[in-house]
């Protein structure tokens, strides 16, 4: 199910993002390709590319966890960079902390040598609405 | 020296890298201490394909970059710098098929830190798609190792 998810969003192919699932435990991959430096001289990946993959962690840990929905839109996003991200492969899993009637509160995490060393932490509200849709 | 950083390092700086130029970043000047980036809009950039909206990752990459510039405008030089932390306010959905213009401004500049404002639109600055607050780690050494920006949070006697 989430698999085909995020291969339907074109933003989420042109990062190159992958789905693992494990039980109900969501990780996403964002292989490295060259197109995600933003740092030629150290070379680091772009900060942005691992903010995207965090916040299109949370939108499809959402989606799994509540597949009645419309894709949760983004009210804000809050995002550390704890280390430089180098040019290897990216994993990301995100916690749904608090699913209200409106919005979700969820948390997530990229890693690359190991997940106690995260390179980037995400804080996200995320607006949940059924078919109809509703204004942020 | 400082003409020339602006008119030309600043612009590569904008959209020379591999993903910058891969999403197709356009640099579109300086008005007085506010730096500006165009996205122009592409299929394949798109969030959610059954509103055609461009992707809220993509938004904040627009911010976080158009961010760092604005940190070195207010260097008026290339020193190396570090997004630290950003916050992006998302307002309203981006008009499908329309251009994102986003602009930045570095209000406050430590020895340390740069700390800036950025907002994205189509047309109207007071009608903006998203907002974001940001700070940027500058590196006065230069120290290029991963996690330089870790150590340049912990200098002794910074202000900020």
């Amino acid at each position: 199910m989430t698999a085909p998810l995020l291969d339907s969003l074109p933003y989420a192919r042109f990062l190159g993002l992958k789905t693992q699932l494990n039980g109900d435990e969501l990780t996403v991959v964002m292989p490295f390709a060259d197109h995600l430096i933003g740092n030629p001289m150290l070379p680091a990946l772009h900060g942005g590319s691992t903010a995207a993959l965090l916040e299109m962690t949370a939108v499809a840990q959402v989606s799994l966890s509540y597949p009645r929905l419309r894709l949760p839109r983004p009210i804000n996003v809050t995002v550390a960079y704890l280390r430089s991200g180098r040019p290897s492969d990216v994993f990301a899993q995100a916690r749904i902390n608090k699913a209200g009637r409106r919005v979700a509160h969820v948390t997530a995490e990229a890693w690359q040598q190991g997940r106690d060393q995260p390179i980037a932490a995400l804080t996200a509200h995320f607006l949940l609405s059924g078919d109809e849709g509703d204004e942020t | 020296m400082t003409d020339q950083f602006l008119t030309t390092l600043l612009p590569q700086l904008a959209s020379g890298a591999a993903h910058t130029h891969a999403l197709g970043f356009q640099y579109e000047g300086l008005d007085g201490d506010r730096v500006r980036l165009r996205l122009p809009y592409r299929q394949d950039l798109v969030g959610d394909p059954e509103t055609g909206v461009l992707a809220g990752g993509l938004v904040t990459t627009l911010l976080d970059h158009v961010g760092g510039l604005a940190v070195w405008v207010g260097l008026k030089a290339y020193q190396p710098i570090a997004t630290l932390d950003l916050r992006v306010d998302y307002m309203r959905a981006a008009i499908p098929g329309r251009d994102l213009i986003a602009e930045a401004r570095c209000y406050r500049l430590t020895r340390s830190i740069g700390f800036v404002r950025a907002w994205a639109f189509e047309d109207d600055p007071a009608d903006p798609v998203a907002a974001a607050q940001s700070a940027y780690v500058i590196s006065a050494e230069g120290d290029h190792r991963a996690g330089a920006n870790l150590r340049a949070k912990t200098h002794a006697g910074d202000a900020a």
